[in-house]
């Protein structure tokens, strides 16, 4: 079976005139090049994919001029955008005007170090490559200020200074939520991770932990139901109102990116990566494949919502982050270290427990929170209206 | 319970992209044709359609067919290149005098030239500025000859503003296919679809030209 590591392999083979420090850079820059460029061309596929599927989940039609079923739609939009004028405002800070985008992007390629894309595929393997994924990603909420703040434009800066305060509030639910399949693996390798999901995969031992992720990593990429940062009606595109051209290229590139890279991500650390579903092992799937399919199941869904619920407000936002998150992460990470303490072996009775517990904890939060309504005051009409007359 | 309605919102949206529904959007000046439009052009069961022509059949499927599409539109409307007939015409101005923006230019012959009872001026300028003109349709309401009717097309647009004028030659080179806007005797008409066909100037009026003879009896009348 070919995987990375057979890859990787082959080339330090094909090098081995060299000297051995010169192979390894050579053989992981082609490697990590190869990476990059299928990201980005399924970045680019990616565009056309979301418009397409949001358009029928809305009853709309999507792209459809260009190529059959508007398959050549990336490349339209491609070709407009890079003859399209660079504007760099003249206030701007030019040096950090032209690095935010390149800062977005790179985040957004490097989280694919680390993560296991197969069996024994993966670019590194290093043992905290957890840590490294949740910091990596945290640079993004610094290139979004950048942004935003080098723009020198009042709707830039306030999306940028949203932006940051409502990334920074959903870093500190998602990195907790994380806490209890650490615990449970005892590994902060992505590989260790993964191996540790052959019997059971945590979205099923820990849905409370998973739940949560998932709605801080769709708050992290700052898509809907949390596109406060951008929100193109109120804030006119926020952090990316005064870029155009190639730089905003760019940052539509990594924010297509992103939905991919989440999915990845919770496929690893939650739906077992590239083991294969327990009733379908005799199959013979590869799991690079495997691994294909469980993401593309999850961006299938992270597309639903997008489809589907409107935006929050800030305060709603930043709440739901504080009030509710933040909780639940909390009491899953309490949940996981009552049970590895009381019951590790015994999976079913945990499975039990957590589900119950996953139950009564929407409910009691969707009650507690759910029933403040505004209370409008009785409209009086004014002496001076006559509404008699 | 707090948050059922994000749950229904899922539910709809799930099924509209399960069952495929109707798409909302509608497509102009073509769209791309399915098997179903393509069997209908040719009269045909789309099955018995797709056996037949397979090649087409996989292109449309492909979306690489494209036909134009008529779109729903109101016998009202009131379109842009405005249908005149020059026989009815009498040249008395009365378009040019209502027109609230004063766009409408109309000259007749000046020559002096002795007409023959019954006989029409020629026009000679009919200038209608439609980059100006707002489609109130007074012009139309007050042509007492039921000369000027406002047009049922749309796609009008220029490069200069010089060109949105419409001078004589174009007004009667037109397609003649009057609006039902302000025409009763056109609704009436049941076979007339103003988008369908064309029509002749003797069959547009309220009232028929007089015959030469009627003319003669009304002036020994006098």
């Amino acid at each position: 079976m070919i995987s990375f590591n057979t890859l990787n392999l082959f080339l330090v083979d094909l090098l081995s005139f060299l000297p051995d420090k010169l192979v390894f850079t050579i053989s992981g820059l082609i490697m990590s090049v190869a990476i990059c460029t299928f990201l980005i061309g399924l970045g680019s596929v990616y565009t056309w994919f979301e418009r397409r599927v949001i358009a029928r989940f809305q009853n709309r039609s999507g792209p459809n001029r260009w190529g059959p079923f508007g398959i050549l739609q990336p490349i339209a939009d491609a070709v407009k955008l890079l003859i399209k004028e660079d504007i760099i405002p003249a206030t701007a800070d030019k040096m950090v005007f032209i690095a935010a985008p390149i800062i977005f992007l790179c985040t957004t390629l490097l989280v694919y170090a680390f993560l296991p894309l197969g069996i024994d595929s993966q670019l590194g393997n290093i043992n905290v490559a957890l840590l490294f994924v949740l910091g990596i990603t945290s640079v993004n909420a610094l290139s979004v200020f950048m942004a935003g703040w080098a723009s020198r434009n009042k709707y830039a800066t306030l999306g940028a200074i949203r932006a940051v305060a409502m990334l920074i509030s959903y870093e500190v639910p998602m990195a907790i939520s994380l806490m209890g399949i650490v615990m449970v693996s005892q590994s902060l390798s992505l590989v260790g991770i993964v191996s540790a999901q052959s019997n059971i995969p945590f979205i099923i031992l820990q849905p409370l932990g998973a739940i949560t992720f998932m709605i801080a990593a769709i708050a992290e990429m700052s898509r809907a139901p949390f596109d406060m940062i951008e929100s193109e009606s109120e804030l006119i595109g926020g952090y990316i109102t005064e870029y155009a051209g190639m730089k905003f290229a760019v940052f539509q590139l990594s924010e297509f990116l992103a939905p991919i890279f989440t999915a990845s991500l919770f496929t690893v650390l939650f739906l077992g990566g590239s083991n294969p579903l327990k009733f379908l092992e005799f199959l013979p799937i590869p799991g690079i494949l495997w691994f294909a399919s469980k993401s593309f199941v999850i961006t299938a869904i992270l597309l639903w919502f997008r489809s589907t619920w409107p935006r929050l407000r800030i305060d709603q936002i930043m709440g739901f982050a504080w009030k509710v998150l933040m909780p639940a992460a909390i009491l899953n990470t309490l949940l996981v270290g009552l049970e590895l303490v009381f019951i590790r072996d015994n999976y079913i009775l945990q499975i039990i427990i957590n589900m119950l517990i996953f139950v009564v904890f929407i409910y009691l939060i969707a009650n507690i929170l759910g029933q403040k309504r505004l209370k409008l005051k009785e409209p009086v009409p004014s002496e001076l209206a006559n509404m008699d007359a | 319970m707090y948050g059922l309605g994000l749950i229904k919102g899922l539910g709809i949206t799930l099924k509209n992209i399960l069952f495929l529904q109707r798409r909302n959007t509608t497509q102009y000046p073509d769209r791309k044709a399915s098997i179903i439009d393509l069997a209908k052009l040719d009269n045909k069961n789309f099955i018995s359609y797709a056996f037949t022509n397979p090649m087409k059949t996989l292109k449309s499927m492909m979306g690489m067919i494209v036909i134009s599409d008529k779109v729903d539109q109101h016998p009202r409307f009131r379109g842009e290149e405005f249908s005149w007939y020059e026989e009815r015409c009498t040249g008395c101005a009365s378009c040019a005098k209502f027109c609230p923006l004063g766009i409408i230019k109309i000259v007749t012959d000046q020559t002096g030239k002795n007409y023959a009872e019954g006989q029409n001026y020629d026009i000679e300028t009919f200038d209608i500025d439609i980059g100006r003109c707002m489609f109130c349709g007074l012009c139309v309401e007050a042509c007492p000859y039921d000369a000027l009717h406002m047009g049922s097309g749309f796609e009008e647009g220029q490069y200069k503003r010089n060109d949105l004028v419409i001078d004589v030659e174009r007004l009667k080179k037109a397609e003649k296919k009057p609006s039902h806007w302000f025409r009763p005797q056109l609704e009436q008409k049941d076979d007339y679809s103003p988008f369908d066909e064309e029509i002749a100037w003797d069959k547009v009026g309220r009232h028929q030209k007089p015959s030469k003879k009627d003319l003669k009896n009304k002036w020994i009348r006098k």
